[in-house]
């Protein structure tokens, strides 16, 4: 009995503060958020409430839904944009380069994900400006110069700085896990290089593509950098009226509908791509 | 399939693609010692006045001091969270697993907008809004998955016998876990802290809604590029870069170098 008992303690030592803590500091926030959501502004102060007040006042408001379309129109876009640019890089780094290669080239693409991305974004500000560094080299060649900041173009720049990297990892990790054989019968069976891509490398990595974009959109669907930076907020996405629905007004519970309703995006969006990408696939004739 | 010219051009094209996820980097570096206001090409003058500009900045010394404490604390809180639930999934089975990882392991599939907001009316309702602790509170929670992830990497390379080996030879659970699975882990544990502690170094949404007066360096970056457009941001960039980099770097060599010795 009292060695049971010491296992215990000795399991729970590793177990229950984790617990704790994580009820508290997130599971906590998230349900208070919830909660808010119900609570009403009273002279600039939060009080305690249970009403729909909120709900009504946002969702019958043309530009919530505005922002809203818009929010997940242009992450949906910079997603694709990511998962087409990173193709071609991934498959070559899956399929033609050495083992070594692969390594050093993920190496090297993880470092962004841990670097400023504040900074990141500023330095495309300066890039991307009217009189800029790539509007400089177009009008050497005689082009430009174009606008760039401020427009839709800007924000999606700044989406794939974020996902760009993250999607030629993951596809290039799904890729190079194919089974080498099925691709090289495939060739040997006389199908064309394109048509194997197609047929025989996209279906068997359905599932690590689906998860891969499903990534690029939650970081994009929740970035309020880019769109307001480079993007110049003249369309405020989400994020962005979350900020100053917070910042400006102290409307806290309103700026929690908001967060509510792209949390509630999220879960459906994720949960139709794990649906689509862990359906049994048709079988190919 | 035509094997060189195909090389070629995938080669060009992976070019591009690294091109365009740093040259950021690269150029915040290069803006960073560039005399002009507006930085553009043909580039100005070599200078270095920039730096000295924020090196002289009191401001910008109590941020740095504080993303000091803030990512170094958040490093060894965030670490110790994962390495409790890395051992607890590595080692028990039990009934409520799945809800008890997913615990740790949500955060960071919220976006950060959303935990900002979320972190900002719980802890302004505990009392612990406006303070240096907020951020740490926070940023433990939304570092510890990463943490988790390698330490449980690790793990996975251990043989579960060596730890019962261990009890068969006299030792208590804890006198294992200190001679056994604690060195074990080591490495990953420093990657972890590295790891960490450079997301938190960089985090700026969260960090910028909870922490009241006290800046830390995104939060300063944050505010200086609300304004204007001021190139003190290249060098203050420069400087985070290098920081965070060498974070990333340490942990990666770190564990991979591990790895590496652990298979041969």
């Amino acid at each position: 009995m009292s060695t049971k008992h010491k296992i215990d303690l000795y399991a729970l030592t590793w177990r229950l503060p984790i617990i704790l803590w994580q009820l508290i500091f997130f599971v906590g926030p998230v349900v208070f958020m919830i909660a808010i959501s119900f609570f009403v502004v009273k002279n600039y102060r939060m009080t305690e409430a249970f009403e729909f007040v909120n709900w009504q006042r946002m969702l019958t408001r043309g530009y919530f839904w505005d922002s809203y379309w818009y929010t997940l129109f242009i992450a949906s876009l910079s997603a694709a944009i990511a998962m087409m640019l990173a193709f071609p890089a991934a498959w070559a780094l899956a399929f033609r380069a050495s083992e070594n290669l692969r390594r050093g080239a993920v190496f090297l693409l993880i470092i962004p994900f841990f670097t400023s991305y504040l900074v990141r974004t500023f330095s495309w500000y300066v890039i991307l400006a009217e009189s800029g560094v790539l509007n400089a080299m177009l009008g050497y060649v005689g082009l430009g110069p174009f606008k760039m900041l401020n427009t839709h173009f800007g924000t999606v720049v700044g989406y794939l700085t974020l996902t760009l990297p993250l999607a030629v990892i993951l596809q290039t990790v799904t890729m190079a896990n194919i089974d080498k054989t099925l691709v090289e019968a495939a060739r040997n069976l006389g199908c064309k290089p394109l048509a194997t891509i197609w047929r025989v490398v996209l279906p068997l990595s359905k599932t690590g593509f689906v998860v891969t974009a499903l990534f690029c959109f939650i970081l994009a669907f929740g970035d309020f950098v880019a769109p307001f930076y480079l993007g110049g907020s003249q369309e405020p996405t989400l994020p962005i009226l979350i900020l100053d629905t917070t910042k400006s007004g102290q409307q806290w519970p309103r700026a929690a509908v908001v967060a509510i309703m792209m949390m509630l995006t999220l879960f459906a969006v994720a949960f139709t791509a794990i649906m689509l990408a862990y359906r049994k696939p048709k079988v190919a004739r | 399939m035509h094997g060189r010219g195909l090389n070629i051009i995938l080669g060009v094209y992976v070019a591009l693609i690294f091109t365009f996820v740093f040259a950021p980097i690269f150029f915040s570096l290069v803006f960073s010692f560039n005399s002009q206001r507006f930085p553009t090409i043909p580039l100005g003058e070599f200078s270095t006045e920039w730096y000295a500009k924020i090196l002289s900045d009191p401001d910008i010394w109590q941020a740095v001091r504080n993303s000091v404490i803030v990512s170094t604390t958040t490093a060894i809180l965030a670490t110790t969270l994962g390495f409790c639930t890395a051992y607890t999934d590595f080692r028990y089975n039990f009934r409520f697993k799945g809800p008890y990882l997913a615990l740790i392991l949500l955060p960071p599939t919220i976006p950060l907008i959303i935990m900002a907001l979320a972190m900002l009316a719980w802890l302004s309702r505990l009392g612990l809004s406006g303070q240096l602790w907020s951020i740490i509170m926070a940023h433990s929670v939304l570092t510890a998955p990463f943490a988790m992830a390698i330490i449980r990497l690790r793990l996975h390379q251990m043989d579960p016998d060596l730890e019962a080996a261990a009890w068969n030879l006299g030792g208590t659970e804890w006198q294992a876990m200190r001679h056994v699975i604690v060195p074990f882990c080591m490495p990953a544990i420093i990657s972890s802290l590295c790891l960490t502690a450079a997301v938190s170094f960089d985090e700026f949404a969260v960090a910028w809604f909870v922490s009241g007066l006290n800046k830390t360096v995104p939060i300063v970056i944050l505010e200086i590029v609300q304004g204007n457009i001021d190139p003190q941001v290249n060098a203050i960039g420069t400087f985070v870069f290098l920081t965070s980099i060498s974070l990333v770097v340490a942990a990666q060599v770190i564990f991979i170098s591990r790895q590496i010795k652990s298979h041969s």
